[in-house]
This record gives C-alpha cells, sequence and structure tokens, in this order.
C-alpha cells in the first residue's frame, strides 16, 4: 500500500488555476522525484500536500487515511514532515533552539534527545554550531539546519522542496548524499521537488514531470534520465 | 532631591507604560496587528476591581485577580470574535476591527457605569518610603509599581524562553508558515498571546487607577496610545524594547511636565517619538536581521 496517495488534485490561487488534476504516489522506503520547470506547481503541490494551501478538488491519502482536510500543524506528529522552499530556518532562534522547535509535537524527552544525537552524528557541522544563530549560517549550513529541524520530528515521510536552491555544487553533492542515507539508513520515504532534475534523478527510484500543473511524465528515474524528451527539457543536453 | 523624586516617577509611570506596551508588543509580533482595544482592556480592568472593592466589598488583592481572570477572558474572545475571522484579511480591515472594538469597550462601560469619574480607592497599601532624612519621599505605589514591572519582565523573558510555548510563541512571530510546519498551532499561541498581554492589562489597569485614582469608560485610552509609543520607540515586536521604550516615556513626560511644561509633556513625548523614528525607523531594540538566501 502506498504511503502517500494523491489523486485528481486540484489547486487554485484566487481564479487561476495551479494544479490541474494530478494524480500520483509515494510507496513506502521510495524516493520520488517531481521535477519540472519554474511555476509547473511543485511547490504548491507540496504545501496543500502538508496542508498549508487548501486544496479545490481531489483526495490526498496518507497511509489510508484521508488527510485533505487535516490542517498542517497536525500533520506533524502523524509522520510527515516539510523542509519547505528557501528552507526558512528561525533565523534570530539559535541552531539547538530552531532544532527543539521540530521537536514540538514530541512528549518522550529520551526518545528526542536520542534523535539529537543521531542528527548530530549526520550533521556534525550543527553541533559545532548549535549556539549560533542561525540566521548566520551558511546557506548549506541552513539547508542542513532545515533538514535536521524536519527529522527532529522522527517522520516517516520527508517532503523536500528544492534542496539544493543556491547551494554551492560541494553542498549540492553533501545535501544529496544526506538524502540517500536519510532513506536507506533511517528508513524514511522521501518526496522531492528538484529543479536540478539530474541529480534529482540520480538518487530517485521513480519520478513525476510536472507541466504547468499536470503531469506531462511518470516512470522509473533511469528510464526518465534516458528519455529524449526529458534530456532536451531538463537536463540540458 | 527633587529632581531624584520626579526621576523616579517617571520610572513609575514609566513601568505603568512598559507593561502596557508589553501586550502591544506581543501581539504585534506573532499576530502582526495593532489591537487598538488594548488601552480599553486596563479601562476594564479598572472597573472590575472597582467593582469588587468599592461595591462589592472584597479585600483589593482578590479584586485584581478576579480583573486579571475577567480580562484574561475578554481578551481571548475578542481575538475569537472579532480578529481571528480576519485572518489573512488586510490589515487596515483588522485596524478598522480593533478601533471598533475599543469604541464597543468605551461604550459598553459608559452604558454601565456612566460618564462620571469614580474615585479608585489604591489597591496597594503600602507606607511610602522617606530617605534623606525626609527630603526624598517615595511612596508606596510607585515602588509597587516599579517592582511588579521587574518581576513580570522576568517572568515573562522566562516563559518565552524556557516553556515550550514560549518557544512557539517565538516561531510564530518569526515566521508563521515555517511554524505550522513544526507543528505548532498557530491559532492557539495567538490566542494564548492575547490571554497574557491582557491579563498584563488588568495588572496595569490596577496600577494605574491606583496611582491616578479617577476611573472613567476613556481611562485606558490615552495610556494605551502612549504605550503603543513605547512600544514603537523601544521597536515593536521587542519585548526588551518595550522596557526600555516604556521607561523612557514615562521619564521623559515626568521631567518635561516637570521642567518645561505640564500642558506641554505630551507634545514633548510625540515630538520625541516622531526624531527617534527618523534617526531608527525600527524603534531603539529594533530587529535587523540579516538572512543569508
Amino acid at each position: 500500500m502506498a504511503i502517500l496517495e494523491v489523486k485528481n488534485l486540484e489547486v487554485f490561487y484566487g481564479v487561476i488555476q495551479a494544479i490541474k488534476g494530478i494524480s500520483f504516489e509515494v510507496n513506502p522506503g521510495e524516493i520520488i522525484a517531481l521535477i519540472g520547470a519554474n511555476g509547473a506547481g511543485k511547490t504548491t503541490t507540496l504545501q496543500t500536500i502538508t496542508g498549508l494551501i487548501p486544496s479545490k478538488a481531489g483526495q490526498i491519502i496518507y497511509e489510508g487515511q484521508d488527510i485533505t482536510k487535516i490542517p498542517g500543524h497536525k500533520l506533524v506528529s502523524m509522520g510527515i514532515a516539510h523542509v519547505p522552499e528557501g528552507r526558512r530556518v528561525f533565523a534570530g532562534l539559535t541552531v539547538l533552539q530552531n532544532l527543539y522547535l521540530g521537536a514540538y509535537t514530541r512528549k518522550d524527552k529520551k526518545e528526542m534527545e536520542d534523535t539529537l544525537e543521531m542528527i548530530y552524528e549526520r550533521f556534525p557541522r550543527l553541533k559545532e554550531r548549535r549556539d549560533q544563530l542561525s540566521g548566520t549560517l551558511s546557506g548549506g549550513e541552513q539547508q542542513m539546519l532545515a533538514m535536521g529541524r524536519a527529522l527532529m520530528s522522527h517522520p516517516k515521510l520527508i517532503v523536500l522542496d528544492e534542496p539544493s536552491m543556491g547551494l554551492s555544487p560541494i553542498y549540492v553533492n553533501e545535501i544529496f548524499d544526506i538524502i540517500q542515507k536519510i532513506n536507506q539508513d533511517d528508513g524514511v520515504t522521501v518526496l522531492l521537488v528538484e529543479q536540478n532534475a539530474k541529480k534529482a534523478l540520480s538518487i530517485a527510484d521513480r519520478a513525476y514531470v510536472l507541466e504547468t500543473g499536470k503531469i506531462a511524465l511518470s516512470g522509473d528515474a533511469q528510464a526518465l534520465m534516458n528519455d529524449d524528451s526529458v534530456k532536451k527539457a531538463y537536463l540540458s543536453e | 532631591m527633587s529632581f531624584l523624586s520626579y526621576l523616579i516617577n517617571g520610572i513609575s509611570l514609566g513601568s505603568i507604560y512598559a507593561i502596557i506596551a508589553l501586550g502591544y508588543t506581543m501581539v504585534y509580533g506573532i499576530a502582526r496587528m495593532l489591537n487598538f482595544a488594548h488601552g480599553d482592556i486596563i479601562m476594564v480592568g479598572g472597573f472590575v476591581i472597582f467593582t469588587c472593592v468599592s461595591t462589592m466589598g472584597f479585600p483589593p488583592l482578590v479584586g485584581v485577580l478576579v480583573a486579571v481572570i475577567a480580562c484574561t477572558v475578554l481578551g481571548v474572545m475578542i481575538e475569537r470574535v472579532a480578529y481571528k475571522p480576519l485572518r489573512g484579511a488586510s490589515s487596515l480591515a483588522v485596524l478598522i476591527t480593533a478601533i471598533g472594538v475599543s469604541y464597543l469597550l468605551q461604550n459598553a462601560a459608559l452604558l454601565i457605569f456612566g460618564s462620571n469619574a469614580r474615585q479608585f480607592t489604591s489597591v496597594v497599601n503600602v507606607p511610602s518610603l522617606k530617605l534623606a532624612g525626609g527630603a526624598l519621599s517615595i511612596s508606596g505605589v510607585t515602588m509597587v509599581t516599579i517592582l511588579t514591572c521587574i518581576i513580570i519582565m522576568a517572568g515573562l523573558m522566562t516563559f518565552i524562553n524556557k516553556t515550550k510555548i514560549g518557544q512557539a510563541m517565538l516561531a510564530v512571530s518569526e515566521d508563521t508558515g515555517a511554524a505550522t510546519l513544526m507543528g505548532i498551532d498557530v491559532n492557539r499561541t495567538i490566542a494564548v498571546t492575547f490571554a497574557i498581554g491582557s491579563a498584563l492589562a488588568a495588572i496595569a489597569g490596577a496600577l494605574l487607577c491606583s496611582t491616578y485614582p479617577s476611573l472613567t469608560p476613556y481611562t485606558g485610552s490615552m495610556p494605551g496610545i502612549k504605550a503603543f509609543v513605547a512600544a514603537v520607540f523601544g521597536g515593536i515586536g521587542s519585548i526588551p524594547g518595550a522596557l526600555i521604550g516604556g521607561i523612557l516615556l514615562g521619564v521623559i513626560e515626568n521631567l518635561s511636565k516637570a521642567y518645561i511644561s505640564s500642558q506641554l509633556s505630551d507634545a514633548i513625548v510625540f515630538a520625541v517619538l516622531i526624531v527617534v523614528l527618523l534617526v531608527r525607523p525600527t524603534g531603539i531594540m529594533g530587529k535587523k536581521i540579516t538572512e543569508k538566501v
């Protein structure tokens, strides 16, 4: 059974329809990539799934339960974590305060501290800088913090929006390595939105190509990488 | 010696402004709105204490406690009924609603208590302190007001830095969307903020009416506006800013009353605000966060 299933989703901004009836599914343990150009509706799709934007029609099913109408803040304790576009760390708070806010919905202090240790192991830089204001971190470090913060809620599904945006190539590689580790070592299912299609397809199991609010293509990530139309439009070859 | 006495009284008046300004600044920081009905909550607090103590004969501290509870409930109710439906509406619509709520409270009080000023019995029964062989006298209300302000400040800082809900408030004030993604219920956080602000307004009402013992339906309006000025002065959204802005405003007001003109003191206060905002548009403690993108 799919961990996440999106059925005929439609989203409007006023009278403008941003998402025109898309359907896709994410199976447990997978890395799924949503790729597409600017304005294709990738971020809107993610924000609708995590309850930041209301949908007009369609259904979002998570672990067999219809979550379409559940407010965003309740989805965190159900196991969905969202790393937003532009990272959106709490700039005026320290790294550690940000991480604790990620665990806001957790009750067990001991388990939370264990998760913190695990995150420090995965992101040693966050441990070094735990008392620093997060607004003073570099872009790559902020991305790590945003991911660490999301992992503090101990999610089953992590939704990542443009994790490589604005990062230097070294950081891009590091971030994608970490995404793979989160998926393989920690068993977290990943739904990834990326403009860097090449990178995204290289770590994804399957992918969906969004074009102006519709799914234009879908399939095995390897197959899509070799698809001529994808190559031409998104891989700049 | 008289300078010292003016200064201390100024700090005391400023402490009241600071306590009121906290309500403005916290609500602004978290809900991004100016709650112009905040000053009138002070007046409601004053009338609740007046009714409890002078009409029903309860001890003053019980009156203050009842006022704190009543104002907390009122503040949360106002937020629920008047402001929550406007979440996402233009800030102008929210501002006009707040002014409407302010008039509603004033006129409701007018209807119940009439326009005649009531003699408010001070809730503070502390003897005044005589220093320097009687040359300097500090009244009990003055001491209690300054002390209360310090306790509230320390308590609030501890609450925000040490509790989960306090951290949630910081998160919401920085980024509502990101706070939602942490699992924080933004609406509940805003309600808690209104509750705290209104409880503080009740305490400010008790101190204000004990210092200036005349109570009318318009009692809260001028101190409310001055506290708003204090909040902007200190940097709206900043809690230490509310304290510094409030105290400075009280001191400036009292010193200009003493040495320049008692009629011009308000004009001087507002002139200082204009100058500060021209030089530092974000206020004294205004945040200038440099964000890396």
